[in-house]
């Protein structure tokens, strides 16, 4: 029986007088993977950021509507703490490079002032660390920092950065379009685990991704949710034409 | 200038004459070399500096050795020339007023980074800098010496101590107020360096603006700024005539912060007009000295920034 | 938990407060100048020269030097400084490019009275005396850096296309750069020497010890001449309240000539550029 995880409710954002999208509905399944799709500019990002509430560091942008994370209104919370159950991985991997990878896999405790024992430190990482499948890679190299790491390898470490928050949601904006074709797949395959942990929300232009690794669609364009639904269903009988036209290759 | 040639494919084209080519290439020759003499002209200059200041400070050095960089009094009609209390007093009064320039100069460069704040403001912020920088000196030291040095007056004797008003905290507070505008700007600069990415990816992990600005952003943008300081010590370490104003001329170690002193330069503004043979040699040897220590922190200050700008 | 949201609201706070600090000198010592430079403008200031205490003197002599000095300066420092700017943007890969570039760079922190000895034993030493030529080279000296990049940078601002538009055309290099480079990069070229020209208006330090100061009005290079910078610190340093009136005057004239040549350049430039 799979529940819902994430609901949002009528959202509509503004970037100055400019409206990006409008009356969005979603619900999100737990512990399944949703991917959010469509052309360039439809508001894929837009929408991601507005679940961890990123908007709020900028001015200008206006977002109205409610979402809700296990029936709370995250709009009710602190933003800290929605950050802290929902986390999020960017398409550029960025490690912080002033940390080892060791303090980047624990930074959300850092940051935060968060003090842990030594064990629970090290606990923590090494879960994290072979969650995402560095752990064996990078052991002996804990204390160094990250930048010597391939691009996607410095990407898992992001994940493992952000899975080590245990939070309920990751959302991970276009996480592979800055990696080349292997690496991609490591982290297709990845994600497609850590699902039985986490759940999933990924923003990605390649359809080819979501077909393999989504359970979920939601079709974007032009701001407005065409469709959503089960995968299986959008990419084999979407219902709306335009969908279809996306799903087709008829615009990017 | 150009005639019409049959050139040598035949095809009737324009075709310069080589005498035109050659006086081309010669203008060339001679241009270019002008460009490089005053290249030149500008490159030896510190290097000028440097050779006539040694000359003329060796008939001082050749007589007193380095002996002046220790000894403690200065008192040239009775030729004794120690320069110990105003190294370490110039040293003093600039390092002091790098430390009160940070909190406020970091503050600023916070401050613009920062997207939630309007243009406007930030372009506020920015340009009543450069006006805080265009104030020349010596008005500075002249609003020193009166309105910042009764209040100092005031304040000293309400702490017990002689109402000086001129002195080392005096000249501390001025030139803290000189160096910020310096140090702010390249702390801004160095901090916009920061890529956003790193910001967004701390937020995300639920940190908040403290702890990003403090835990990331600060660690990342870490050597420019110390740049930034090295190059503002080097703006305090020469700077002369508001110092001059409001230290006091005091020729021996400052009993105390609020007590009068004299630094370097300060020394040689007072003195310099009026003296002669030794005492002035003595004099441009001190000029050298600070020259010397300015160099090194303005180069280290720029080579950080270059290594900075490269990554 | 509660300790970073106090933390975070302690630094907000910290962060505005600072900077609004960092500010407030500006406006404090401004509205102390137009408060006593104003009371001090009076047409003795502008029209009477130098005089001794109890006699009714003014700054002309000053103001008269002032513009001398710094013009004279300006005239000297720019065609080298333009120049070298030219062949550190043109030949940025030459070892002497490089050299020029940081000395230009060291040149700008030399502690302004070094720069008045060494010009002192350049000039005024083999001449015998004091004069406003001195003080004018050792001026042209501070403003070296500014014009040198200024000309620089607004050179590397150039497309590259303009370049090899003009040597397609069979343009060598000389009228190249003299033709299209140099009048491209003007504005800029501009705006380095005349903020270099409203920086070094207001030194002090530099003079002291070349251009020394006179009493008298002097329009003669060679020999000593006064400047605002001088008067000002001769004035405000002396025991007298007349004589503090005069340097307020003296300020509020010398603040005004900073601000407005910086001014004109920024926007004299932005007219220009449309």
């Amino acid at each position: 029986m799979e529940s819902i995880i994430l609901t949002v409710e009528n959202l509509n954002v503004f970037y100055g007088e400019h409206q990006v999208l409008f009356n969005i509905n979603l619900k999100v399944h737990e512990k399944k993977i949703t991917a959010i799709m469509g052309p360039s500019g439809c508001g894929k990002s837009t929408l991601l950021r507005s679940i961890n509430r990123m908007h709020e560091l900028y001015k200008d942008v206006k977002v109205e509507g409610r979402i809700y994370l296990k029936n709370e209104d995250i709009f009710q919370m602190p933003p800290e703490e929605v950050r802290s159950k929902i986390g999020m991985v960017f398409q550029k991997p960025n490690p912080f490079p002033h940390m080892s990878i060791y303090d980047n896999v624990i930074a959300g405790y850092i940051l935060r002032g968060i003090k842990l024992k030594k064990e629970e430190r090290d606990e923590i990482v090494e879960k994290n660390l072979r969650s995402v499948g560095l752990w064996e890679e990078v052991k002996d190299k804990l204390f160094k920092k990250g930048t010597f790491l391939s691009g996607g390898q410095q990407q898992r470490l992001c994940i493992a950065r952000a899975l080590a928050m245990n939070p309920d949601i990751i959302l991970l904006d276009e996480p592979t379009s800055s990696l080349d074709p292997q690496a991609t797949a490591k982290i297709e395959e990845l994600l497609v685990d850590l699902k039985e942990r986490v759940t999933i929300l990924i923003v990605t232009h390649n359809i080819g991704q979501a077909s393999r690794i989504s359970d979920y669609v939601a079709f974007l364009y032009n701001g407005v949710l065409v469709e959503f639904g089960p995968s299986t269903k959008i990419f084999t009988t979407p219902e709306n034409k335009v969908t279809e036209e996306f799903l087709s290759g008829k615009f990017g | 200038m150009i005639k019409s040639f049959k050139g040598k494919t035949g095809e009737g084209g324009i075709l310069p004459p080589f005498a035109f080519l050659k006086r081309n290439k010669s203008e060339d020759f001679i241009f270019i070399q002008i460009l490089k003499a005053s290249a030149l002209l500008v490159s030896i200059v510190i290097f000028a500096f440097l050779v006539t200041l040694f000359l003329s400070s060796w008939p001082f050095v050749k007589t007193y050795g380095l002996r002046a960089l220790v000894s403690r009094v200065w008192d040239p009609i009775n030729e004794s020339y120690g320069a110990l209390p105003f190294i370490v007093t110039t040293i003093l009064v600039s390092i002091l007023a790098l430390l009160l320039s940070i909190p406020f100069s970091l503050s600023v460069a916070f401050l613009t980074k920062t997207r939630n704040l309007s243009e406007r403001v930030k372009d506020l912020l920015t340009t009543s800098l450069n006006l805080i920088a265009a104030i020349p000196s010596v008005i500075y030291g002249f609003w020193g010496l009166v309105a910042l040095a009764p209040i100092m007056r005031i304040l000293q004797l309400k702490l017990g101590y002689p109402p000086y008003g001129v002195g080392i905290m005096t000249a501390v507070l001025v030139l803290t107020i000189m160096i910020i505008p310096l140090s702010a700007s390249i702390a801004s600069e160095v901090m916009k360096l920061v890529p956003e990415e790193l910001e967004e990816a701390s937020y995300a992990l639920g940190a908040n603006t403290y702890e990003t600005n403090l835990k990331v952003i600060l660690p990342v943008a870490k050597s420019g700024i110390l740049a930034g300081f090295l190059l503002s010590l080097g703006r305090a370490l020469g700077e002369t005539m508001a110092v001059t104003m409001v230290i006091g001329n005091f020729n021996n170690f400052p009993s105390n912060l609020f007590g009068p002193g004299n630094t370097i330069a300060s020394l040689i503004a007072n003195q310099f007009n009026e003296a002669s043979g030794m005492h002035q040699s003595g004099l441009i040897f001190l000029g050298l000295v600070l020259f010397l220590i300015t160099l090194i922190f303005n180069f280290t200050g720029n080579l950080l920034i270059l290594r900075r700008v490269r990554k | 938990m509660k300790t970073r949201k106090y933390m975070d609201k302690i630094f907000k706070a910290g962060i505005i407060t600072f900077s609004i600090l960092t500010i407030a000198p500006l406006f404090i010592i401004l509205i102390t100048l137009l408060k006593w430079g104003i009371n001090a403008l009076n047409l003795d200031l502008i029209t009477r020269i130098q005089r001794p205490v109890g006699e009714r003197g003014g700054a002309l002599n000053s103001i008269v030097g002032t513009l001398i000095i710094t013009t004279i300066a300006t005239i000297i420092a720019s065609p080298i400084s333009i120049l070298a700017g030219v062949y550190v943007a043109e030949f940025p890969d030459k070892l002497i490019s490089k050299i020029t570039a940081v000395s230009s760079r060291l040149i700008a922190g030399i502690p302004s009275i070094v720069i008045g000895i060494v010009v002192y034993l350049w000039c005024v030493k083999p001449m015998g005396g004091y004069s406003a030529l001195a003080g004018s080279i050792a001026l042209a000296i501070m403003m070296i850096p500014n014009i040198v990049t200024a000309t620089a940078e607004s050179i590397m601002m150039i497309p590259k296309d303009y370049r090899e538009a003009s040597r397609s055309l069979g343009a060598n290099f000389t009228r190249t750069t003299l033709k299209v480079i140099i009048p491209f990069a003007l504005p800029g070229i501009l705006t380095g020497l005349l903020s270099s020209f409203s920086r070094i208006a207001g030194e002090t330090a530099p003079l002291l010890f070349t251009s020394f100061g006179n009493p008298f009005l002097n329009l003669n290079i060679l020999k000593p001449m006064s400047a605002l910078p001088l008067l000002i610190y001769n004035y405000a340093t002396s025991p007298y309240r007349e004589w503090h009136q005069i340097a307020w005057g003296a300020s509020l004239i010398l603040i005004l000539i900073v601000f407005l040549v910086s001014i004109i350049s920024r926007l004299g430039v932005k007219k220009w550029k449309a």
